[in-house]
């Protein structure tokens, strides 16, 4: 059998989640990969990988990657490329699919060209054997030519500095995005996880086939969603009543004056058609311990609230000895009491090293002010060994990141857990009032520098003159 | 509330609780769906259970399906029986009744489907 080599190529967003994505999907699926350049930022990974079969599982889980090519020209430049590929197409590379129907894309990266140069670049390819017919809607094979022109757009140069040139394999797990766009989901709330985020939790969760899955902070199930989709069975908890049981204020703008009506996360569940993996959401406060001792999840997904449009809150209250009113509705309500971010973060790494298990994956966001942000002050457990820490830029000051950590031993009594992020009581209150203060700044600033090149300017006059 | 869940589920939160396992179920109206039997779920289910408290749950609701009261050694062969336990755990779903702490007695209501185990103010401990 011949050996290929595989070129992964990645859409251009989330990059600082690419290679963990990766490396997780293969670990789940148990797919060895040798690397064959160390992976970088650029928009691909060029790999081994056992067999196709291996290629097509790994890019049908991915939503980072766009499709994954079998390489058959890598050169430094076009006609080098052309060159490589005449000689293979000699040898009879293109044998097994040349009475095939097929088209051929182009990709350029950091560039970009018209429709009469593209089909310029494609019949540059005229020397290649194909008998079969040209097909775009529906071809039996699809080539990839990729032109790479670096990372910057500023400094592209005129040609390319890297060719690609290979048959696509597989496709990604992309169309999942689509599938799964808010905009058409029956139940959304107003902190729904968008689609590409979610499958990429459930990824980097290595959420495989039969797993049991926790969303301790449910919500409206976007999670639970992404974790079915890849064969996870899901249970939610959530403290808000109302939003498990759909009677929410309506979050989407257009039908603000209509109230929910069958509204649930089964309801997306059944709309996804994995409702089979849907086992229950319970309204229970994660602060508290209602879990059977035990239980063991085989990963933990959340998205804890912030703060800014979900308040952090667990049930109490603020007097020593509560009266509990007794009110109309069938369904009582307690007070609750604010609850810090990094309580809350405590509380859940507490709970996961108890109720994980061993090697299994808890992930979760924490928000952070960037300027302010520094590793240390992430939290820590002694049961979890951090494997990932990736940025989500929000705003030019807050993003937000997604924290993996893997269980590696059993919880003692001497375990010690911390979690120390600065903003996480005053997250709030810079976030509506740090841009305000910036604007300010930044104008100041301006003026000052708009002063000082009239001063340099006059001393040039001055000299000049002189 | 799935039978599956109702395993899993402690009162343990109650102040002075101290196990509060398993819950008594009161079911007044059960549902009976379909799911797609996944033989790989059912067997990394399996050990994660209490198998008694589940044979119970399942007939003190009415749904008993005939499981064994112990479950025997090699059940992953067993294929019959692991479609059994597939049906209780994940096709037997009580909509409307009653989880009862079995120290407390403290009645946590199950509506159209979703247990509520929110604790009162001054339940907290």
């Amino acid at each position: 059998m011949k050996y290929f080599q595989y070129l992964l190529w990645f859409a251009h967003e989330h990059v600082p989640f690419r290679l963990i994505e990766i490396e997780s999907i293969a670990s789940a699926l148990k797919i060895p990969i040798k690397w064959l350049e160390p992976p970088s930022d650029k928009p691909w990974y060029l790999v081994e990988l056992p067999s196709e079969e291996a290629v097509q599982k790994l890019s049908s889980r991915s939503v980072t990657m766009r499709r994954a090519i079998q390489l058959w020209a890598d050169e430094l430049t076009v006609p080098k490329l052309h060159a490589t590929l005449k000689e293979k197409c000699l040898n009879g590379i293109l044998e097994p699919y040349k009475s095939k129907s097929f088209k051929v894309d182009v990709d350029l990266f950091c560039n970009s060209q018209t429709q009469e140069e593209k089909l310029e670049r494609i019949e540059s390819f005229s020397y290649m054997p194909f008998q079969g017919h040209v097909n775009l809607k529906n071809p039996d094979v699809i080539f990839q030519f990729i032109e790479y022109y670096g990372l910057d757009p500023n400094t592209a140069p005129e040609y390319p500095t890297r060719a690609f040139f290979g048959r696509v394999v597989a496709e990604s797990g992309r169309t999942l995005i689509h599938e799964l766009s808010l905009k058409k989901r029956t139940f959304i709330g107003n902190t729904s996880m968008d689609p590409q985020l979610s499958l990429l939790m459930a990824n980097l969760g290595k959420v495989s086939n039969g797993d049991l899955v926790l969303d301790p902070f449910v919500g409206s199930g976007s999670l639970l969603v992404a974790a079915a989709k890849f064969g996870g069975y899901v249970i939610g908890t959530d403290i808000d009543y109302l939003m498990l049981h759909g009677r929410t204020r309506p979050t989407r703008k257009q039908t603000r004056h209509i109230a929910r009506k069958d509204e649930s996360i089964e309801a997306n569940m059944i709309q996804y058609s994995c409702v089979d993996k849907y086992i229950d959401v319970i309204v229970a406060d994660s602060a508290l311990p209602f879990w059977h001792n035990d239980v063991e999840f085989d990963c933990i997904l959340a998205d804890p609230p912030y703060g800014i449009r979900e308040p952090t809150e667990r049930i109490g209250s603020k007097e020593s000895l509560p009266i509990v009113k007794k009110e109309g509705s069938p369904v009582h309500f307690p007070s609750k009491v604010e609850y810090g971010l990094n309580e809350i973060i405590k509380d859940l790494m507490r709970f996961s090293s108890k109720h994980l298990k061993l090697k299994g994956r808890l992930l979760f966001w924490v928000p952070v002010f960037r300027e302010d942000y520094e590793e240390t002050h992430m939290p820590r457990h002694s049961c979890f060994k951090l494997i990932g820490n990736c940025e989500q830029v929000l705003t030019t000051f807050t993003a937000r990141r997604l924290l993996v950590f893997e269980k590696i031993k059993i919880p003692q009594d001497s375990d010690e857990c911390s979690c120390t992020i600065p903003s996480s009581s005053t997250f709030r209150e810079k976030y509506f009032t740090h841009g305000n203060e910036n604007r300010l700044t930044r104008k100041q600033k301006k003026a000052i520098a708009a002063k000082n090149k009239e001063i340099w300017f006059a001393k040039l006059n001055d000299a000049n003159v002189k | 509330m799935k039978l599956l869940t109702h395993n899993l589920l402690s009162s343990k939160c109650l102040k002075g609780v101290k196990v509060g396992y398993p819950l008594r179920i009161v079911a007044k109206d059960v549902k009976i769906s379909e799911s797609e039997y996944n033989m790989e779920f059912v067997l990394k289910m399996i050990p994660k259970l209490d198998w008694k408290v589940l044979v119970n749950a399942a007939e003190q609701i009415g749904h008993g399906n005939n499981l064994p009261i112990e479950l025997i050694e090699d059940y992953e062969d067993d294929e019959e029986l692991l479609k059994k336990i597939h049906h209780v755990l994940m096709e037997v779903e009580v909509i409307n009744g009653e989880l009862i702490c079995p120290e407390t007695q403290r009645i946590f209501p199950i509506s159209a489907g979703i247990p509520n185990l929110l604790l009162n103010e001054d339940e907290v401990s």
